[in-house]
Protein backbone atom coordinates (compact mmCIF):
# COMPACT_ATOMS: atom_id res chain seq x y z
CA UNK A 1 0.00 0.00 0.00
CA UNK A 2 1.49 3.59 -0.85
CA UNK A 3 -0.09 6.73 -0.19
CA UNK A 4 1.68 10.51 -0.61
CA UNK A 5 3.81 11.75 2.72
CA UNK A 6 1.18 14.23 3.76
CA UNK A 7 -1.80 12.17 3.79
CA UNK A 8 -4.71 13.11 5.39
CA UNK A 9 -6.95 10.77 6.06
CA UNK A 10 -7.35 6.83 6.05
CA UNK A 11 -10.00 4.99 4.90
CA UNK A 12 -11.94 1.63 7.03
CA UNK A 13 -9.26 -0.61 5.36
CA UNK A 14 -6.73 1.13 6.10
CA UNK A 15 -7.79 2.57 9.83
CA UNK A 16 -8.17 -1.99 9.94
CA UNK A 17 -4.39 -2.59 8.95
CA UNK A 18 -3.00 -0.01 11.06
CA UNK A 19 -4.88 -1.89 14.38
CA UNK A 20 -3.83 -5.02 13.12
CA UNK A 21 -0.43 -3.59 12.92
CA UNK A 22 -0.40 -2.02 16.55
CA UNK A 23 -2.08 -5.82 18.01
CA UNK A 24 1.29 -7.20 16.20
CA UNK A 25 3.34 -4.85 17.78
CA UNK A 26 1.61 -5.17 21.60
CA UNK A 27 1.49 -9.22 21.44
CA UNK A 28 5.70 -8.52 20.09
CA UNK A 29 5.98 -6.82 22.81
CA UNK A 30 4.57 -9.58 25.45
CA UNK A 31 7.43 -10.53 27.07
CA UNK A 32 8.26 -7.01 27.95
CA UNK A 33 5.09 -6.01 29.51
CA UNK A 34 4.91 -8.43 31.70
CA UNK A 35 8.56 -7.82 32.97
CA UNK A 36 6.89 -4.17 33.28
CA UNK A 37 4.33 -5.34 34.97
CA UNK A 38 5.68 -8.35 37.34
CA UNK A 39 7.93 -5.51 39.14
CA UNK A 40 4.57 -3.80 40.60
CA UNK A 41 1.73 -5.50 39.59
CA UNK A 42 0.54 -9.22 39.17
CA UNK A 43 2.47 -9.46 35.89
CA UNK A 44 -0.49 -10.94 33.29
CA UNK A 45 -0.52 -7.90 31.99
CA UNK A 46 1.14 -8.89 28.46
CA UNK A 47 -0.59 -11.78 28.48
CA UNK A 48 -4.11 -9.81 29.15
CA UNK A 49 -3.17 -7.34 26.11
CA UNK A 50 -1.89 -10.35 23.94
CA UNK A 51 -5.07 -12.66 24.05
CA UNK A 52 -7.01 -9.31 23.36
CA UNK A 53 -5.46 -8.42 20.49
CA UNK A 54 -5.40 -12.30 19.02
CA UNK A 55 -9.04 -11.88 19.09
CA UNK A 56 -8.69 -8.44 17.65
CA UNK A 57 -6.57 -10.22 15.05
CA UNK A 58 -9.52 -12.79 14.41
CA UNK A 59 -12.38 -10.23 14.09
CA UNK A 60 -11.14 -7.73 11.87
CA UNK A 61 -8.85 -10.11 9.68
CA UNK A 62 -10.99 -11.10 6.77
CA UNK A 63 -13.87 -9.00 7.06
CA UNK A 64 -14.94 -5.49 5.30
CA UNK A 65 -15.70 -2.73 6.68
CA UNK A 66 -16.71 0.61 5.48
CA UNK A 67 -16.81 2.89 8.30
CA UNK A 68 -14.17 3.93 11.34
CA UNK A 69 -16.82 3.63 13.38
CA UNK A 70 -17.20 -0.76 12.80
CA UNK A 71 -13.54 -0.67 12.98
CA UNK A 72 -13.06 0.46 16.43
CA UNK A 73 -16.10 -0.62 17.59
CA UNK A 74 -14.82 -4.44 16.37
CA UNK A 75 -11.54 -3.68 17.90
CA UNK A 76 -13.14 -3.06 21.59
CA UNK A 77 -15.90 -5.02 21.66
CA UNK A 78 -13.36 -7.85 21.03
CA UNK A 79 -10.89 -6.90 23.57
CA UNK A 80 -13.68 -6.70 26.26
CA UNK A 81 -15.04 -10.32 25.19
CA UNK A 82 -11.89 -11.93 25.34
CA UNK A 83 -9.18 -10.46 27.83
CA UNK A 84 -11.47 -9.87 31.19
CA UNK A 85 -9.80 -8.42 34.43
CA UNK A 86 -9.29 -4.69 34.31
CA UNK A 87 -7.15 -4.30 31.37
CA UNK A 88 -10.11 -6.25 29.22
CA UNK A 89 -12.97 -3.09 30.04
CA UNK A 90 -10.13 -0.44 30.00
CA UNK A 91 -9.10 -0.98 27.07
CA UNK A 92 -12.03 -2.24 25.21
CA UNK A 93 -13.27 1.34 26.26
CA UNK A 94 -10.10 2.79 24.40
CA UNK A 95 -11.50 1.81 21.27
CA UNK A 96 -15.27 1.48 22.18
CA UNK A 97 -15.78 4.54 24.61
CA UNK A 98 -14.53 7.33 21.59
CA UNK A 99 -17.24 6.13 18.48
CA UNK A 100 -20.07 5.41 21.08
CA UNK A 101 -21.40 8.56 20.35
CA UNK A 102 -19.43 9.39 16.95
CA UNK A 103 -21.71 9.93 13.88
CA UNK A 104 -20.42 7.34 11.09
CA UNK A 105 -17.27 8.51 9.27
CA UNK A 106 -15.70 6.73 6.74
CA UNK A 107 -12.67 8.32 6.94
CA UNK A 108 -9.91 8.83 9.52
CA UNK A 109 -7.89 12.52 9.45
CA UNK A 110 -6.29 13.63 12.52
CA UNK A 111 -9.64 15.86 14.06
CA UNK A 112 -11.63 12.68 13.74
CA UNK A 113 -8.81 10.77 15.54
CA UNK A 114 -8.66 13.50 18.34
CA UNK A 115 -12.31 13.01 18.96
CA UNK A 116 -11.85 9.26 19.17
CA UNK A 117 -9.82 9.30 21.58
CA UNK A 118 -10.56 12.18 23.98
CA UNK A 119 -14.30 10.67 23.76
CA UNK A 120 -12.41 7.53 24.86
CA UNK A 121 -10.45 8.77 27.61
CA UNK A 122 -13.65 10.51 29.16
CA UNK A 123 -15.69 6.86 28.89
CA UNK A 124 -12.22 5.33 30.58
CA UNK A 125 -12.43 8.01 33.56
CA UNK A 126 -16.12 7.66 34.54
CA UNK A 127 -16.01 3.84 34.42
CA UNK A 128 -12.48 3.43 36.22
CA UNK A 129 -12.33 6.41 38.64
CA UNK A 130 -8.84 7.52 37.75
CA UNK A 131 -7.21 10.72 37.18
CA UNK A 132 -3.65 11.37 35.51
CA UNK A 133 -0.96 10.63 38.20
CA UNK A 134 -2.73 7.75 39.47
CA UNK A 135 -0.06 5.26 38.20
CA UNK A 136 -2.75 4.11 34.98
CA UNK A 137 -2.98 3.69 31.47
CA UNK A 138 -4.63 7.43 31.73
CA UNK A 139 -0.89 8.84 32.45
CA UNK A 140 -0.27 8.46 29.07
CA UNK A 141 -3.46 8.48 26.91
CA UNK A 142 -4.60 11.66 28.26
CA UNK A 143 -1.11 13.48 27.43
CA UNK A 144 -1.40 11.58 23.89
CA UNK A 145 -5.16 13.14 23.80
CA UNK A 146 -3.80 16.35 24.38
CA UNK A 147 -1.35 15.92 21.59
CA UNK A 148 -3.89 15.00 19.53
CA UNK A 149 -6.06 17.88 20.05
CA UNK A 150 -3.43 20.44 19.90
CA UNK A 151 -2.35 18.84 16.40
CA UNK A 152 -6.23 18.69 15.02
CA UNK A 153 -6.43 22.43 15.88
CA UNK A 154 -3.57 23.25 14.15
CA UNK A 155 -4.81 21.61 11.11
CA UNK A 156 -1.03 18.83 11.16
CA UNK A 157 -1.80 16.03 8.88
CA UNK A 158 -2.30 12.73 10.62
CA UNK A 159 1.29 11.25 10.49
CA UNK A 160 2.35 14.87 12.77
CA UNK A 161 -0.47 14.13 15.03
CA UNK A 162 0.33 10.52 16.34
CA UNK A 163 3.73 11.70 16.05
CA UNK A 164 2.72 14.24 18.71
CA UNK A 165 0.87 11.57 20.79
CA UNK A 166 3.10 9.04 20.77
CA UNK A 167 5.83 11.70 21.65
CA UNK A 168 3.42 12.72 24.38
CA UNK A 169 2.18 9.42 25.35
CA UNK A 170 6.55 8.16 26.13
CA UNK A 171 6.77 11.19 28.70
CA UNK A 172 3.32 9.99 30.15
CA UNK A 173 5.07 6.86 30.53
CA UNK A 174 8.34 7.73 31.84
CA UNK A 175 6.11 10.27 34.56
CA UNK A 176 4.35 7.36 35.68
CA UNK A 177 7.26 6.37 37.67
CA UNK A 178 6.74 8.79 39.90
CA UNK A 179 3.42 8.02 40.79
CA UNK A 180 2.22 6.43 43.70
CA UNK A 181 -0.43 3.85 41.98
CA UNK A 182 -4.12 4.40 43.40
CA UNK A 183 -5.47 1.30 41.33
CA UNK A 184 -4.73 -2.05 41.10
CA UNK A 185 -2.51 -4.69 42.92
CA UNK A 186 0.37 -1.75 42.82
CA UNK A 187 -1.84 0.17 45.12
CA UNK A 188 -0.84 -1.58 48.02
CA UNK A 189 2.29 -1.22 47.17
CA UNK A 190 2.73 2.72 48.29
CA UNK A 191 5.83 3.96 48.38
CA UNK A 192 7.45 1.56 46.80
CA UNK A 193 6.16 1.74 43.22
CA UNK A 194 7.77 4.87 43.17
CA UNK A 195 10.62 4.12 40.08
CA UNK A 196 8.51 1.55 38.02
CA UNK A 197 6.70 2.26 35.02
CA UNK A 198 2.84 1.71 34.59
CA UNK A 199 2.49 -1.50 32.52
CA UNK A 200 -1.45 -0.03 31.11
CA UNK A 201 0.25 3.28 30.24
CA UNK A 202 3.14 1.50 28.65
CA UNK A 203 1.07 -0.40 26.20
CA UNK A 204 -1.25 2.64 25.30
CA UNK A 205 2.06 4.16 24.46
CA UNK A 206 2.94 0.91 21.91
CA UNK A 207 -0.44 1.14 20.33
CA UNK A 208 0.48 5.18 19.94
CA UNK A 209 3.75 4.22 18.72
CA UNK A 210 3.10 1.30 16.26
CA UNK A 211 0.09 3.19 14.49
CA UNK A 212 2.70 5.84 13.72
CA UNK A 213 4.95 3.53 12.08
CA UNK A 214 2.37 1.70 10.25
CA UNK A 215 1.55 5.08 8.89
CA UNK A 216 4.77 6.27 8.35
CA UNK A 217 5.39 3.14 6.49
CA UNK A 218 2.02 3.22 4.14
CA UNK A 219 3.50 6.82 3.26
CA UNK A 220 6.69 5.79 2.06
CA UNK B 1 7.32 -25.19 38.40
CA UNK B 2 6.28 -28.60 37.28
CA UNK B 3 2.59 -28.32 35.98
CA UNK B 4 0.64 -30.98 34.40
CA UNK B 5 -1.19 -28.95 31.35
CA UNK B 6 -0.96 -28.95 28.15
CA UNK B 7 -1.23 -25.74 25.53
CA UNK B 8 -0.42 -22.89 28.65
CA UNK B 9 -3.33 -20.48 26.43
CA UNK B 10 -6.03 -23.92 26.99
CA UNK B 11 -5.65 -24.40 31.07
CA UNK B 12 -9.01 -22.51 31.37
CA UNK B 13 -10.79 -25.01 28.40
CA UNK B 14 -9.66 -27.71 29.48
CA UNK B 15 -10.60 -27.63 33.04
CA UNK B 16 -14.02 -26.70 32.32
CA UNK B 17 -14.42 -29.50 30.17
CA UNK B 18 -13.04 -31.70 32.90
CA UNK B 19 -15.66 -30.34 35.85
CA UNK B 20 -17.74 -30.75 33.42
CA UNK B 21 -17.73 -34.35 32.94
CA UNK B 22 -16.67 -34.81 36.85
CA UNK B 23 -20.28 -32.94 37.44
CA UNK B 24 -22.71 -33.55 34.89
CA UNK B 25 -25.73 -34.65 36.84
CA UNK B 26 -25.78 -31.37 38.98
CA UNK B 27 -24.08 -29.07 36.27
CA UNK B 28 -25.28 -27.19 33.12
CA UNK B 29 -22.50 -25.08 30.46
CA UNK B 30 -23.69 -21.66 29.94
CA UNK B 31 -23.30 -21.57 25.66
CA UNK B 32 -20.32 -19.71 24.05
CA UNK B 33 -19.21 -18.73 27.24
CA UNK B 34 -16.99 -19.56 30.20
CA UNK B 35 -19.87 -20.32 32.84
CA UNK B 36 -21.62 -22.41 34.96
CA UNK B 37 -24.85 -23.11 36.36
CA UNK B 38 -26.74 -25.30 37.89
CA UNK B 39 -28.91 -28.50 35.81
CA UNK B 40 -32.15 -27.48 38.23
CA UNK B 41 -32.95 -23.97 39.12
CA UNK B 42 -35.25 -22.67 41.14
CA UNK B 43 -37.96 -20.00 41.28
CA UNK B 44 -35.97 -17.81 43.52
CA UNK B 45 -33.63 -14.75 43.24
CA UNK B 46 -30.57 -16.29 42.20
CA UNK B 47 -27.11 -15.98 42.93
CA UNK B 48 -24.16 -15.75 40.74
CA UNK B 49 -20.39 -15.32 41.59
CA UNK B 50 -17.26 -15.78 39.74
CA UNK B 51 -13.52 -14.53 39.11
CA UNK B 52 -10.26 -15.10 38.16
CA UNK B 53 -9.16 -18.89 37.16
CA UNK B 54 -6.75 -20.75 39.57
CA UNK B 55 -8.52 -20.25 42.96
CA UNK B 56 -10.30 -23.59 42.55
CA UNK B 57 -12.12 -24.62 44.14
CA UNK B 58 -13.47 -21.24 44.26
CA UNK B 59 -15.57 -20.56 42.37
CA UNK B 60 -16.86 -23.19 40.19
CA UNK B 61 -17.06 -25.85 43.41
CA UNK B 62 -19.85 -23.73 45.37
CA UNK B 63 -22.32 -23.91 42.58
CA UNK B 64 -25.39 -25.86 44.17
CA UNK B 65 -28.48 -26.03 46.24
CA UNK B 66 -28.66 -23.34 48.79
CA UNK B 67 -25.12 -21.72 47.44
CA UNK B 68 -24.68 -19.92 44.16
CA UNK B 69 -26.73 -20.82 40.95
CA UNK B 70 -24.21 -19.67 38.36
CA UNK B 71 -20.76 -18.57 37.90
CA UNK B 72 -18.81 -16.72 35.40
CA UNK B 73 -15.03 -17.81 35.43
CA UNK B 74 -11.96 -15.94 34.23
CA UNK B 75 -9.06 -16.50 32.67
CA UNK B 76 -6.06 -17.82 35.62
CA UNK B 77 -6.05 -14.55 38.04
CA UNK B 78 -8.40 -12.43 35.55
CA UNK B 79 -11.76 -11.16 36.14
CA UNK B 80 -14.63 -12.97 33.85
CA UNK B 81 -15.63 -10.74 30.59
CA UNK B 82 -18.41 -8.90 31.02
CA UNK B 83 -20.40 -10.76 28.10
CA UNK B 84 -19.61 -13.87 30.22
CA UNK B 85 -21.11 -12.50 33.50
CA UNK B 86 -24.74 -11.55 31.56
CA UNK B 87 -24.80 -14.86 29.87
CA UNK B 88 -24.49 -16.78 33.12
CA UNK B 89 -26.83 -13.75 34.77
CA UNK B 90 -29.68 -14.42 32.10
CA UNK B 91 -29.20 -17.73 32.51
CA UNK B 92 -30.29 -18.13 36.25
CA UNK B 93 -32.70 -15.24 36.23
CA UNK B 94 -35.94 -16.74 37.55
CA UNK B 95 -37.04 -13.32 36.91
CA UNK B 96 -36.86 -12.30 41.05
CA UNK B 97 -33.51 -10.67 40.35
CA UNK B 98 -29.45 -11.43 40.31
CA UNK B 99 -27.27 -11.40 43.40
CA UNK B 100 -23.62 -10.96 42.13
CA UNK B 101 -21.13 -11.63 44.49
CA UNK B 102 -16.90 -11.87 44.18
CA UNK B 103 -13.90 -10.55 45.79
CA UNK B 104 -13.61 -6.68 46.12
CA UNK B 105 -10.50 -6.49 42.96
CA UNK B 106 -10.45 -3.68 40.45
CA UNK B 107 -11.26 -6.03 37.57
CA UNK B 108 -13.91 -7.68 38.66
CA UNK B 109 -15.42 -4.65 39.89
CA UNK B 110 -15.50 -3.69 36.27
CA UNK B 111 -16.25 -6.57 34.54
CA UNK B 112 -19.35 -7.34 36.78
CA UNK B 113 -20.46 -3.85 36.54
CA UNK B 114 -20.26 -3.56 32.75
CA UNK B 115 -22.28 -6.81 32.99
CA UNK B 116 -25.06 -5.10 35.22
CA UNK B 117 -25.37 -2.10 32.96
CA UNK B 118 -25.43 -4.99 29.93
CA UNK B 119 -28.44 -6.35 31.72
CA UNK B 120 -30.45 -3.72 32.39
CA UNK B 121 -31.10 -4.40 28.80
CA UNK B 122 -32.22 -7.58 29.14
CA UNK B 123 -34.56 -6.53 32.09
CA UNK B 124 -32.58 -8.67 34.60
CA UNK B 125 -32.53 -6.40 37.73
CA UNK B 126 -29.43 -7.05 40.06
CA UNK B 127 -27.77 -6.15 42.71
CA UNK B 128 -24.15 -6.55 44.28
CA UNK B 129 -22.06 -7.44 47.14
CA UNK B 130 -18.41 -6.87 47.14
CA UNK B 131 -16.42 -9.06 49.68
CA UNK B 132 -14.02 -6.98 51.80
CA UNK B 133 -12.87 -9.80 54.43
CA UNK B 134 -9.27 -9.01 54.32
CA UNK B 135 -8.08 -7.23 57.27
CA UNK B 136 -5.01 -6.25 55.76
CA UNK B 137 -5.17 -4.98 52.56
CA UNK B 138 -6.74 -1.42 53.89
CA UNK B 139 -7.07 0.00 57.06
CA UNK B 140 -10.23 0.28 58.83
CA UNK B 141 -10.73 3.41 57.77
CA UNK B 142 -11.00 2.50 54.28
CA UNK B 143 -13.14 -0.96 54.71
CA UNK B 144 -14.55 -0.44 51.30
CA UNK B 145 -11.19 -0.87 49.59
CA UNK B 146 -10.64 -4.17 51.46
CA UNK B 147 -9.69 -7.27 48.99
CA UNK B 148 -11.94 -10.52 49.61
CA UNK B 149 -10.00 -13.81 50.25
CA UNK B 150 -11.71 -17.45 51.67
CA UNK B 151 -14.17 -15.25 53.16
CA UNK B 152 -16.20 -15.45 50.21
CA UNK B 153 -17.16 -18.60 51.49
CA UNK B 154 -19.08 -17.54 54.24
CA UNK B 155 -20.47 -14.54 52.76
CA UNK B 156 -22.12 -17.34 49.38
CA UNK B 157 -23.22 -19.66 51.92
CA UNK B 158 -25.23 -16.54 53.68
CA UNK B 159 -26.64 -15.78 50.36
CA UNK B 160 -27.66 -18.94 49.61
CA UNK B 161 -29.34 -19.71 52.77
CA UNK B 162 -31.22 -16.35 52.54
CA UNK B 163 -32.30 -16.75 48.63
CA UNK B 164 -33.94 -20.58 48.85
CA UNK B 165 -36.01 -18.99 52.07
CA UNK B 166 -37.76 -17.21 48.94
CA UNK B 167 -36.60 -13.69 50.33
CA UNK B 168 -36.56 -10.60 47.92
CA UNK B 169 -33.89 -9.52 45.91
CA UNK B 170 -33.65 -6.90 48.56
CA UNK B 171 -33.65 -8.72 51.45
CA UNK B 172 -30.83 -11.28 50.60
CA UNK B 173 -28.88 -8.73 49.06
CA UNK B 174 -29.05 -7.05 52.80
CA UNK B 175 -28.21 -10.62 54.40
CA UNK B 176 -25.59 -11.08 52.28
CA UNK B 177 -24.05 -7.63 53.05
CA UNK B 178 -24.51 -7.85 56.81
CA UNK B 179 -22.45 -11.36 56.39
CA UNK B 180 -20.03 -9.49 54.50
CA UNK B 181 -19.89 -6.87 56.90
CA UNK B 182 -19.07 -9.82 59.64
CA UNK B 183 -16.39 -11.46 58.10
CA UNK B 184 -12.88 -11.05 58.75
CA UNK B 185 -9.96 -12.89 57.02
CA UNK B 186 -6.12 -12.38 57.39
CA UNK B 187 -3.38 -15.04 55.70
CA UNK B 188 0.08 -15.53 55.68
CA UNK B 189 2.18 -16.22 52.33
CA UNK B 190 4.83 -19.41 52.64
CA UNK B 191 5.81 -19.57 49.15
CA UNK B 192 4.34 -18.29 45.48
CA UNK B 193 1.70 -19.84 43.27
CA UNK B 194 2.49 -19.78 39.47
CA UNK B 195 0.95 -18.32 36.60
CA UNK B 196 0.41 -21.24 34.12
CA UNK B 197 0.89 -19.22 30.77
CA UNK B 198 4.21 -17.48 31.62
CA UNK B 199 5.54 -19.96 34.03
CA UNK B 200 6.62 -16.58 36.67
CA UNK B 201 5.93 -17.36 40.47
CA UNK B 202 3.22 -14.83 41.73
CA UNK B 203 5.77 -12.83 43.97
CA UNK B 204 9.29 -14.22 45.36
CA UNK B 205 10.46 -14.76 49.08
CA UNK B 206 13.52 -16.49 50.75
CA UNK B 207 13.21 -19.96 51.67
CA UNK B 208 13.35 -18.71 55.36
CA UNK B 209 10.51 -16.00 54.93
CA UNK B 210 7.10 -16.00 55.00
CA UNK B 211 4.72 -12.68 54.62
CA UNK B 212 2.03 -11.92 56.97
CA UNK B 213 -0.97 -10.72 55.66
CA UNK B 214 0.03 -11.35 52.18
CA UNK B 215 -3.09 -11.16 49.39
CA UNK B 216 -3.99 -14.36 47.24
CA UNK B 217 -2.22 -12.72 44.34
CA UNK B 218 1.04 -11.83 46.23
CA UNK B 219 -0.31 -8.57 47.49
CA UNK B 220 2.11 -7.38 50.14
CA UNK B 221 0.42 -7.99 53.40
CA UNK B 222 1.74 -5.85 56.73
CA UNK B 223 5.16 -7.64 57.44
CA UNK B 224 7.45 -10.03 56.05
CA UNK B 225 9.60 -11.94 58.48
CA UNK B 226 11.19 -15.53 59.53
CA UNK B 227 9.66 -18.43 59.41
CA UNK B 228 8.52 -18.94 63.37
CA UNK B 229 6.32 -22.07 64.70
CA UNK B 230 2.82 -22.43 63.85
CA UNK B 231 1.66 -21.43 67.09
CA UNK B 232 3.83 -18.17 67.16
CA UNK B 233 2.73 -17.56 63.51
CA UNK B 234 -0.85 -18.22 64.57
CA UNK B 235 -1.24 -15.96 67.67
CA UNK B 236 0.25 -13.16 65.41
CA UNK B 237 -2.97 -13.37 63.02
CA UNK B 238 -5.35 -13.94 65.26
CA UNK B 239 -4.44 -10.95 67.06
CA UNK B 240 -4.70 -8.56 64.28
CA UNK B 241 -8.23 -10.60 63.66
CA UNK B 242 -9.01 -10.48 67.37
CA UNK B 243 -8.31 -6.48 67.07
CA UNK B 244 -9.76 -5.73 63.85
CA UNK B 245 -13.56 -7.73 64.41
CA UNK B 246 -13.69 -6.36 68.29
CA UNK B 247 -14.68 -9.75 69.28
CA UNK B 248 -15.38 -10.35 72.70
CA UNK B 249 -16.01 -13.11 75.22
CA UNK B 250 -19.46 -14.63 74.65
CA UNK B 251 -19.69 -13.70 71.15
CA UNK B 252 -19.98 -16.23 68.60
CA UNK B 253 -17.95 -17.68 65.58
CA UNK B 254 -17.46 -19.98 62.81
CA UNK B 255 -14.08 -20.56 61.45
CA UNK B 256 -12.28 -21.18 58.21
CA UNK B 257 -8.97 -22.55 58.18
CA UNK B 258 -8.16 -22.12 54.36
CA UNK B 259 -4.75 -23.53 52.71
CA UNK B 260 -3.70 -21.89 49.64
CA UNK B 261 -2.61 -24.53 47.87
CA UNK B 262 0.58 -26.56 48.91
CA UNK B 263 0.24 -26.40 53.15
CA UNK B 264 -0.87 -29.31 54.14
CA UNK B 265 -4.17 -30.64 56.16
CA UNK B 266 -1.60 -31.65 58.40
CA UNK B 267 -0.31 -28.28 59.15
CA UNK B 268 -3.90 -26.56 58.59
CA UNK B 269 -5.26 -28.54 61.20
CA UNK B 270 -1.96 -27.88 63.64
CA UNK B 271 -2.79 -23.84 63.30
CA UNK B 272 -6.82 -24.78 64.09
CA UNK B 273 -5.91 -26.57 67.08
CA UNK B 274 -3.96 -22.77 68.53
CA UNK B 275 -7.10 -21.14 67.02
CA UNK B 276 -9.31 -23.04 68.88
CA UNK B 277 -7.21 -22.84 71.91
CA UNK B 278 -7.30 -18.88 71.94
CA UNK B 279 -10.45 -18.21 70.81
CA UNK B 280 -11.45 -20.24 74.27
CA UNK B 281 -9.00 -18.75 76.35
CA UNK B 282 -11.03 -15.47 75.21
CA UNK B 283 -14.14 -16.97 76.21
CA UNK B 284 -15.47 -16.69 72.47
CA UNK B 285 -17.77 -19.63 71.16
CA UNK B 286 -17.06 -21.50 68.55
CA UNK B 287 -20.04 -22.86 66.76
CA UNK B 288 -18.74 -24.56 63.55
CA UNK B 289 -15.39 -25.15 62.29
CA UNK B 290 -14.70 -25.68 58.72
CA UNK B 291 -10.68 -26.76 57.84
CA UNK B 292 -10.34 -26.70 53.89
CA UNK B 293 -8.39 -25.70 50.72
CA UNK B 294 -11.34 -23.43 49.44
CA UNK B 295 -9.85 -20.70 48.08
CA UNK B 296 -6.58 -21.15 46.47
CA UNK B 297 -3.56 -19.96 44.37
CA UNK B 298 -2.35 -22.68 42.48
CA UNK B 299 0.92 -24.07 44.95
CA UNK B 300 1.37 -21.66 47.15
CA UNK B 301 2.15 -22.05 50.53
CA UNK B 302 0.40 -20.65 53.02
CA UNK B 303 -3.17 -20.56 55.01
CA UNK B 304 -5.71 -17.57 55.64
CA UNK B 305 -8.29 -17.86 59.03
CA UNK B 306 -11.32 -16.40 58.51
CA UNK B 307 -13.88 -15.57 61.61
CA UNK B 308 -17.77 -14.74 60.89
CA UNK B 309 -19.21 -13.20 63.63
CA UNK B 310 -22.22 -14.71 64.49
CA UNK B 311 -25.76 -13.36 65.53
CA UNK B 312 -28.90 -15.12 65.14
CA UNK B 313 -29.60 -14.45 61.77
CA UNK B 314 -26.29 -14.86 60.67
CA UNK B 315 -26.65 -18.46 62.17
CA UNK B 316 -29.98 -19.78 61.13
CA UNK B 317 -28.75 -18.92 57.38
CA UNK B 318 -25.16 -20.64 58.09
CA UNK B 319 -26.91 -23.87 59.26
CA UNK B 320 -29.16 -23.76 56.66
CA UNK B 321 -29.10 -27.41 54.15
CA UNK B 322 -26.21 -26.94 51.17
CA UNK B 323 -25.14 -29.29 48.67
CA UNK B 324 -22.14 -28.02 46.15
CA UNK B 325 -19.45 -30.56 44.49
CA UNK B 326 -17.18 -28.70 47.32
CA UNK B 327 -18.98 -27.43 50.27
CA UNK B 328 -21.71 -29.32 51.64
CA UNK B 329 -24.17 -28.95 55.04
Amino acid sequence: MTMEASVTALDAAQVREMILYAGEKIKENKPFLTKVDSAIGDGDHGIGMSVGFTKVEENLKDKEFTTINEVFKTTGMSMVQSMGGASGVIFGTMFLGGVKNLKQKTELDADVLAKIFEASLQAIKERGKASLGDKTMIDALEPAVNGLKESASNSAALLEALKKAEENAAEGVENSKEYIAKFGRAKSLGERAVGHQDAGATSVWIIFKSMREWLEQASK
Amino acid sequence: MKKVINNPSNVVKEMLEGIMIAHQESFQKVDGVNGIIKKELKDKVAIVTGGGSGHEPLFFGVVGDGLADGVAVGNVFAAPTPDTVQAVAKAVDSGKGVLFIYGNYAGDVLNFDMAAELLEFDDVTTTTVKVTDDVVSAPVERKEDRRGIAGDLFVIKVAGAAAERGLSLEEVTAATQKANEHTYSIGVALSPGTIPDSGEPTFTLADDEIELGMGIHGEPGMERTKLMPADELTDKLLEKLLDESKLTSDDEVCVLINGLGSTTLMELFIVNRRVAQILDEKGIHIHDIDVNNYCTTQEMGGFSITLLKLDSELKAYYDAPANAPYYKK
